[in-house]
């Protein structure tokens, strides 16, 4: 592999790049689909290819290709040299990387139990057992049960020395049950709503216990078609694990990427509203909100010993006792802000370009447990599981739905509500987080489908978040009278 | 490009070393090149090749699916041993009855040399250009102009065999002036097509136009709606109802409708994948031929679009709206079409005494599948309109709103249309548009 990589950087050099880098990356992918029983989807994806980035002409130019001999190397080098000579016709100022120091060697993370030998029959078994504990709910019309297993074998090379070999193994699944009535849809899911998924083998799916939670769900989700819609009102709202990984990743995450920051991002996913003027002074949340991106944790899907640019992997604070300090950041961007890489440009895989995209975006935890957070509060709702979400392009405005939600009156939990909604403005939302659970209660979790750039690239990402509780919450929608509660 | 005698020859190959019952195999190669801009220069341009071939292999009711990136023959073959071995440890599945038949594809043409090997040069001179339109607005450039090509075949052991290529080149862009920002896009299979410099000027003439935007309250408006806009809620339609599995498992707002209206009498929607006006495609990914399907009818709910999984399930032949790979997303249209009206888009604003201008929406989203409910933002360009005329740009709204019940308000549609992603779309103005939340832009 050395002699392809070194190939290619060599190409970049003689034909007068200033930087350039290879990425080859190995990728295999396994699916297992299960619905009413019986299994819809059994599918295997291998993949492999490279890419070349490059500086030419202070611009940069990007190629690659599926095809590993030798004089691909040599024409997709070419190619991503000419690439970028035509991206300097319209260019700015200089790029100007921030320095990384060479790193070579090779890492990876172990796992108990290798999901690609597992026996196939085994890991089906374990789903259509799911699948149908879900079907005996009569009012369950699909009955859904997955699990994904994927292996990443990523070399990095550069013209400034380094030689990085990584190799991941991810692991995830859940079941979703579907209750069909007239004129109504409803759908409960566990663990989250789109499954959880880790850096991990095939012990993870395992733990999850996914035939033992089929039941409560599909019970769940047929109570749903007879609970009554969730009431509009302001009240305090109290969010558990999975829909406060979308909180944080939709209303911090995203506008913390210091891309968007500076508008490269603003045709298509938007930009943000923490410009640079409110580093260091500008109130996010509530004294008690710290978040962190911490890509260093053991088993989060942001997780990494390097990113795709050879920083190493770091963790940062982003809002520190609700003040917001600081940005995901690349080579490219972070001397804009006198910074260096913060270690966060990631690329889906040999054919996309390295974006500065989300590590682990964790919510640090503080001292309550959850039962102590219902029981203090007087007049609330409980929600769980991510419905469904939309925010504004600079990430202020944002509405999010969860699957069900129940009452919470006098600190005890009470009637169940279906199609909850509740909207509001990202750091006036965060300003009202008033009670945050302990560590006893975190959980990582592993979101698969973080879309971001041009071509679109999905990301895995991870979230460590503890339930929490948020005041003067609008839940519901303005103006649906029909659901305004009395 | 690989070409028909070669990509047909290597999925014969494979289908006949296959040990299956049935064996489908699927090829799709291309290249794709897209020059990225904002802040008036370019930023990101790349280029990538790539190809995949899968196989659907079917051991009874028993079916695996392996697809790889890999073309040699070995890799094909070892591609083929596991889709067999998946299928055989599969478990039956009693809806499957068989892989598609075969049946004649008609030759369309649909990929153009130059756009397939358009230069980044080129590429770079167009948003060069595209740069200094908006610099004549004051505005600041941002987008893509992208160009590729894609071939794709199919064999199967049941005697598909097909074989297609299509080019596509498309320009998007948001232009920013001060704080307003305008939108604008075109695509087209040949380059030769597009027109970089309206693009820039329309959306650079929006951004002019949106300095400064005021903040409205929000509630019930009318609303007309510009081709973006409406692609993008066809495209919730789509999602939501318009494919045979979503209404044979009873979460289409279709299931339970057909022969029943579901929108206004002014609302005939229907997807035609021969349909040379929008993105054309001869045959779908089992190597079905595109047939036209008739989905809404002067607002009578009355049918939907099948692939072959789905068709035999009803005893019915596919329409030729497979979505590829092993089939659990199901059917979906591809290229539809809204029947235009007969005003100009000016006449739908003149012809307002009150109402919202949207020019595009931003990170929709479902609320209700069956209710067709969905909320999002508002995005560059939205302006509100006052006896007959735009008066002043509006901060961004938040929508939520049942997408059938505005399609059951419409008032008027454009004669104007846009070729979109999903199909061909004109303007509409609709009353009663529930916006639920404003922003601070």
């Amino acid at each position: 592999m050395k002699e392809l990589t070194d190939r290619a950087l060599d190409k970049v050099r003689s034909m007068g790049a200033t930087y350039g880098d290879i990425r080859v990356v190995k990728h295999i992918g396994e699916s297992i689909e299960v619905k009413n029983g019986m299994v819809e989807g059994l599918t295997s994806k291998a993949n492999e290819g490279f890419g070349i980035r490059v500086i030419a002409d202070d611009a940069w130019g990007f190629a690659s290709s599926f095809n590993l001999d030798m004089e691909e190397i040599d024409s997709v080098a070419e190619r991503a040299v000419r690439i970028a000579r035509a991206s300097a016709h319209v260019k700015g100022e200089p790029v100007d990387l921030s320095p990384v120091d060479p790193a070579e060697g090779s890492f990876g993370f172990d796992v108990e139990k290798d999901p690609f030998e597992v026996p196939v029959e085994e890991k089906i078994s374990l789903l259509v057992d799911a699948s149908k504990t879900m079907m005996q709910t009569p009012e369950v019309r699909i009955a859904e049960s997955f699990m994904n297993s994927w292996r990443t074998e990523t070399v990095f090379a550069s013209t400034e020395g380094s030689y990085i070999e990584q190799t991941k193994t991810e692991c995830g699944g859940g079941i979703y049950a579907t209750a069909v009535s007239e004129g109504d849809v409803q759908k409960r899911s566990y663990p989250a709503s789109e499954g959880d998924t880790a850096i991990a083998g095939y012990e993870y799916v395992e733990a999850m216990d996914l035939p033992g939670n089929a039941d409560r769900i599909a019970k769940e989700a047929a109570q749903l078609l007879t609970a009554p819609q969730c009431p509009n009102d302001v009240r305090s709202l109290i969010l558990e694990g999975s829909m406060l990984a979308l909180q944080v990743h939709e209303s911090c995450g995203h506008p913390i990427e210091l891309d968007r920051v500076f508008g490269t991002e603003a045709a298509y996913a938007g930009t943000s509203f923490l410009t640079t003027d409110k580093q260091e002074n500008f109130r996010y949340g509530s004294d008690m909100v710290n978040i962190v991106a911490d890509a260093t944790v053991p088993g989060g899907l942001g997780s990494f010993f390097f990113d795709d640019e050879g920083v190493p992997a770091q963790r940062t604070e982003v809002v520190k006792d609700g003040i917001f300090c600081d940005y995901l950041s690349s080579r490219e961007t972070a001397p804009k802000i006198g910074e260096s890489s913060s270690g966060s440009m990631r690329a889906e895989g040999w054919n996309r370009i390295p974006l500065i995209r989300m590590t682990n975006i964790n919510l640090e935890p503080d001292d309550w447990t959850l039962d102590e957070i219902i029981s203090d509060t007087e007049n609330g709702i409980y929600a769980e599981t991510v419905g469904s979400w939309s925010i504004d392009d600079k990430r202020l405005n944002f509405q999010f739905a969860t699957e069900v939600s129940y009452d919470v009156k006098n600190g005890s939990i009470g009637q169940m509500y279906k199609n909850t909604i509740y909207t509001g403005i990202t750091y006036e939302f965060w300003a009202g987080c008033d009670a945050i659970a302990s560590a006893d209660e975190w959980h990582l979790w592993g979101v698969t489908n973080c879309g971001k750039g041009e071509p679109v690239q999905t990301m895995h990402v991870g979230h460590g978040v503890v339930p929490a509780r948020f005041r003067e919450v609008r839940i519901g929608v303005i103006g649906d009278s029909e659901s305004e509660a009395e | 490009m690989l070409g028909q005698e070669k990509a047909l020859k290597l999925l014969h190959d494979a289908v006949e070393y296959s040990g299956a019952n049935q064996t489908q195999a699927t090829l799709r190669i291309g290249e794709s090149s897209l020059t990225r801009f904002a802040n008036s220069i370019i930023h990101q341009n790349v280029f990538e090749k790539d190809v995949s071939i899968a196989i659907k292999a079917v051991m009874g009711r028993k079916v695996g699916y392996a697809s790889t990136n890999r073309m040699d023959e070995q890799s094909i073959r070892d591609l083929v041993d596991k889709a067999v071995m998946y299928a055989k440890y599969s478990q039956e599945n009693r809806d499957f009855v068989s892989l598609a038949a075969p049946k004649p594809v008609k030759h369309i043409e649909t990929c153009d040399a130059r756009t397939a090997s358009y230069s980044p040069e080129d590429r770079a001179s167009a948003v060069g250009d595209m740069i200094e339109e908006g610099a004549r607005f004051d505005a600041s450039a941002s987008g893509t102009f992208s160009t590729g090509y894609e071939e794709s075949a199919v064999v199967s052991s049941l005697g598909v065999s097909a074989y297609d290529a299509v080019s596509l080149g498309r320009i998007t862009t948001v232009m920013t002036a001060g704080n307003g920002h305008g939108y604008a896009d075109q695509m087209s299979e040949k380059v030769s097509d597009l027109e970089p410099l309206v693009v820039a000027a329309e959306a650079a003439s929006r951004s002019e136009r949106s300095r400064d935007p005021e903040w409205i309250e929000p509630g019930e408006y009318t609303v007309i709606l510009l081709p973006y806009a409406v692609a993008e809620f066809m495209e919730f339609l789509a999602y939501l109802g318009l494919g045979a599995l979503a209404y044979q498992e009873g979460r289409s707002f279709m299931s339970g409708k057909l022969g029943s209206r579901i929108t206004g009498e002014n609302i005939t929607i229907w997807d035609d994948g021969l349909d040379m006006s929008g993105l054309p495609k001869a045959f779908d990914p089992e190597g079905v031929p595109k047939q036209r399907v008739d989905l809404i009818v002067n607002g009578v709910a009355n049918a939907v679009v099948y692939d072959s999984y789905t068709a035999h399930k009803e005893g019915k032949e596919s329409t030729g709206h497979a979505t590829g790979g092993t089939g659990t997303f199901g059917p979906m249209p591809t290229n539809l079409l809204m029947k235009p009206g007969d005003c100009s888009i000016e006449e739908l604003i003149t012809n307002t005494d009150k109402g919202v201008l949207v020019t595009r929406f931003h990170y929709v989203n479902v609320i209700h599948p069956t209710q067709t409910i969905v909320t999002g933002m508002t995005r560059d360009g939205t302006f509100l309109i006052e006896g007959g005329r735009i008066t002043k740009p509006v901060k961004n709204l938040r929508f939520t709103d049942s997408i059938l019940e505005r399609f059951s308000n419409v008032e008027a549609i454009s004669r104007e249309t846009m070729r979109k992603d999903i199909g061909v779309f004109p303007a509409i103005k609709a009353h009663g548009f529930r916006f639920t939340g404003t922003t601070e832009f």
